[in-house]
């Protein structure tokens, strides 16, 4: 077994590859049961797209339409990830690394925009100005929701990162600039690129925020198939190119991140590291941090305090508003806790038993949260009613539904901070004569407990903003706040949405406030 | 404190799974397209005076027709409400829908049902033209829909094509005018046109002066009106009347799921939504659709129904697919 060595082996460390073990046979069978389960909607969709004729098919597919859509899907992902990308890490290094003032509060501001939907950002922009529609518009507003996703886990890795590899760079003369791009942006790369990973694979999925910027992508298009047309094989046609733009992403970000480890023995050298003297530029830091707070949060919320002020169906029942606010707080809960279960084995074998075998099971299961919900709905729908009719419409299913969707997001955190648990300190408490299974609860579990609880706040977050799978999945009689909110919005009356996606927000604050506590946890670090 | 929060999990789970138990009495399962808002006055309203629960699973046209479909036999669903026919008519054409009972229906005007007996329709939406006021003299507009593809209105309509409620028009003007007009007629609002994703979003579009007019259903502007005028004070509607195609006027649906177990509650059900109180009920509702009953009208400001002159459309020859065929083919889809 690699041992660390010692603190100076984190994260921009030693480029040694793991060598582990291979995966002990039962987690094997459970991580490959998770990965199939997320599979079904994928053959779902091959197998409707097949009863396409080969040449329909290409007549679809090779026409204007779909080369609009395809240019606009991958110029958001682009535009997207990268803007998100420098909101996030600059934000992360302002708050991280220089002498601004507040920085608590700088903090929790930063991470606040996850508690807003991207549909309810959405409908704040456009409701305040036309000028968001389109191309520019869409970038900048799914980049102010999504851009904590890449700021929680660099601000993490900067915290844990050793000062003294950046004092050793300023000894040698390098800049503060040179220094941060050659000693501290390597470091936190896979940080970055794990946020980034996340936000293009929400791009890809994200529906209600650019519906209402009127920026086409190859996801508003399946759900404008689905509601056009009479069969849902062009639907599933283009959720299969949008499968094929998943697994560019996977392959891409797998290649990036490469193989080094990343864990480290002991935290004696995570100290705070000195400060940057902002000096004369600490107004324009300020007013950057500011201004993204305005435009991220302030937006939304001066037009949701809007319509509530003016629309006159603002006399909403409560009784309704507190029946869906529960059972989406209760959907969101439980989806959540199952989502972390089934991210457990996989993350732990694709981390600890690294083989192309285990690689593959967990990047299996991403393919379907490239979907849109609808998809993964009709899927389940159509398996469901014919193998097991008496779950048709049932939790079970429904919750099955959201895991499949969601798996990712608690993947990536479990994994984030299971890389960071070192394997060493198993193999201390296997010497002392615990079994592995015993080994793995009592020493690596605790370790990685944020990343469990992120695990579940990423996928309550989504699971409350959902909407079209739990249209077609749920019990009968189930309102949840975000099938409230469409249903009002859709029918103009904004000022009778407005409470719904005001509750959405306020129910999103603690799993944010989680989210945010954890990242300055740092994972590992006790 | 784990401990706690593991409680409170297992009891907020425990309240779902029970959420949808209970109640024994006689119940049906409506799958509902139409907005909540029609049915829900309308669902209690039924279940006082018949003590037959109704339990509403909301969605749009043709999601839920496809749901409806893939459910096949063993659907659960008693009754199908659309917004607009064509959802319906795929409904029908899958052999999933009951005969209805001429009498049911005896209140609704025969060019509002089907030939086929298979369902009725229950409330519709007219065809209009929304105008800019500051942009747009009332004596510029054109008589019919059609001249909308002219290059005089290059870069002042806007439209949203992809919904169930645009797929209807286009199955109105297919039928009037042939599958040769309909497609240059197509290709034409697509030069001319901005598209948007939904009616409300074209609403916002006109009133705000982006485009000039635009085509929606008449109810998305009175509801604004009704609502605060935020997206509708600055613009006016615009009936095409003289039997144009634009002046279409769509029909929502109810019918019966074959499978149904409850044929009966559904009938009563049925009954009741196109019977002279149901039809009040929806009169008086939120939505400002037009009820179908001639004893029942709109409340004024509504433009009544009597004065629309819509074009002679039977509702069972409104053909889905070919529209989706030709939209597909302009590049909409």
């Amino acid at each position: 077994m690699t041992s660390a060595p010692g603190p100076t082996s984190t994260t921009a460390g030693t480029p040694r590859a793991v060598v582990r073990s291979s995966a002990p046979l039962p987690l094997l069978a459970v991580g490959v049961v998770v990965a199939a389960l997320t599979l079904l909607p994928l053959i779902y969709v091959v197998v409707t797209s097949a009863s396409y004729g080969t040449t329909e098919a290409r007549d679809f597919l090779f026409r204007d339409r779909i080369g609009e859509l395809l240019w606009n899907t991958s110029r958001l992902l682009l535009g997207g990830v990268a803007l998100s990308a420098v909101f996030g890490v600059g934000a992360a290094w302002l708050v991280e690394r220089t002498d601004l003032h507040w920085r608590g509060a700088w903090h929790g501001l930063m991470c606040a925009p996850l508690a807003v939907p991207a549909f309810v950002n959405g409908y704040g922009w456009v409701s305040t100005t036309q000028a968001v529609q389109g191309y520019a518009g869409a970038v900048l507003v799914v980049s102010l929701s999504y851009y904590p996703l890449v700021y929680l886990p660099t601000v993490a890795a900067l915290r844990r990162l050793d000062p003294g590899l950046e004092e050793v760079s300023s000894s040698l003369g390098r800049s503060g600039v040179q220094t941060f791009a050659f000693v501290v942006l390597p470091a936190i790369s896979p940080a970055v690129l794990g946020g980034s990973l996340l936000v293009g694979l929400h791009l890809l999925a994200e529906y209600g925020a650019l519906q209402l910027l009127n920026y086409p992508t190859l996801t508003t298009a399946i759900l404008q198939q689905y509601g056009t047309s009479f069969t849902g094989s062009a639907a599933t046609l283009l959720a299969l190119v949008l499968v094929g733009f998943c697994l560019l992403l996977l392959g891409l970000e797998l290649l990036l991140r490469g193989r080094r480890r990343r864990s480290s023995v002991g935290s004696g050298a995570t100290r705070r590291s000195t400060p940057l003297r902002l000096g004369r530029r600490r107004p324009l830091a300020f007013a950057a941090l500011l201004g993204l707070v305005v435009l991220a949060l302030g937006v939304p919320i001066l037009s949701l305090t809007r319509w509530l002020l003016r629309g006159t169906s603002a006399t909403f029942d409560y009784a309704t508003l507190a029946s869906a606010a529960s059972t989406t707080l209760g959907l969101a809960l439980v989806a959540g806790v199952v989502a972390c279960l089934a991210a457990l084995p996989v993350a732990w074998l694709s981390v600890r038993h690294r083989s192309l075998a285990t690689t593959l099971v967990e990047r299996s299961t991403y393919t379907a949260s490239a979907m849109p919900g609808i998809v993964i709905g009709l899927a389940l729908v159509t398996i469901t009613i014919r193998a097991f009719p008496a779950l048709y419409q049932t939790l079970p299913v429904l919750v099955a539904g959201y895991v499949i969707l969601f798996l990712p997001r608690a993947i990536v955190s479990v994994r984030s901070t299971l890389e960071l648990a070192p394997p060493a300190l198993e193999d201390v408490a296997k010497s002392l004569g615990c079994s592995s299974t015993e080994a793995a609860r009592r020493v690596t579990l605790p370790l990685i407990a944020p990343g469990l609880g992120a695990a579940v706040a990423l996928v309550s977050l989504a699971v409350s903003t959902e909407l079209t799978a739990t249209l077609l999945l749920s019990p009968i009689g189930t309102t949840t706040l975000s099938v409230e909110f469409w249903s009002k919005a859709s029918s103009v009356a904004y000022g009778a949405a407005a409470p719904y996606a005001l509750a959405l927000i306020v129910l999103s604050i603690p799993a944010t406030v989680l989210l945010s506590r954890v990242s300055l946890g740092g994972g590992a670090r006790r | 404190m784990k401990r706690a929060r593991l409680l409170l999990a297992l009891t907020l789970a425990a309240t779902l799974v029970t959420a949808g138990c209970g109640n024994d009495g006689p119940s049906i399962v409506v799958y509902n397209a139409q907005h909540e808002e029609l049915l829900v006055d309308l669902a209690a309203d039924f279940t006082e005076q018949t003590g037959i629960d109704v339990q509403l699973r909301n969605g749009k046209d043709l999601e839920m027709s496809a749901q409806l479909v893939a459910e096949g036999d063993a659907s659960p669903a008693d009754v199908f409400l659309t917004e607009n026919s064509p959802a319906m008519a795929q409904v029908e054409r899958a052999g999933l829908l009951e005969q209805l009972a001429p009498e049911l229906t005896a209140d609704i005007p025969a060019q509002y049902r089907p030939t086929t007996g298979a369902w009725t329709g229950f409330v519709a939406r007219s065809t209009v033209l929304v105008y800019n006021t500051d942009l747009v003299d009332p004596s510029e507009l054109p008589a019919s829909i059609l001249e909308l593809a002219d290059p005089e209105w290059a870069g002042r309509i806007s439209f949203s094509p992809t919904g169930a409620d645009f797929q209807a028009i286009v199955a109105a003007v297919l039928d009037l005018e042939g599958e040769e007009a309909t497609r240059a007629w197509l290709a034409g609002i697509k030069a001319n046109g901005t598209v948007y994703d939904g009616n409300n979003v074209v609403l916002q579009s006109v009133n705000s002066g982006q485009s000039e007019v635009g085509i929606i259903y008449h109810y998305y502007w009175y509801r604004d009106q009704a609502e605060s005028g935020d997206v509708s004070d600055n613009s006016e509607l615009y009936f095409f009347g003289d039997q144009d195609p634009g002046a279409f006027v769509s029909v929502s649906g109810a019918g019966i799921l074959a499978s149904s177990e409850h044929k009966t509650d559904a009938e009563k059900f049925i009954a009741y939504l196109t019977s002279q109180d149901g039809q009040q009920v929806l009169a008086d509702s939120y939505a400002l659709e037009y009820p179908l009953n001639p004893a029942v009208q709109l409340a004024p400001p509504v433009r009544p129904l009597s004065e629309l002159a819509p074009p002679d459309v039977n509702v069972s020859d409104l053909d889905g697919s070919t529209v989706v065929d030709l939209m597909t083919e302009v590049g909409f889809l």
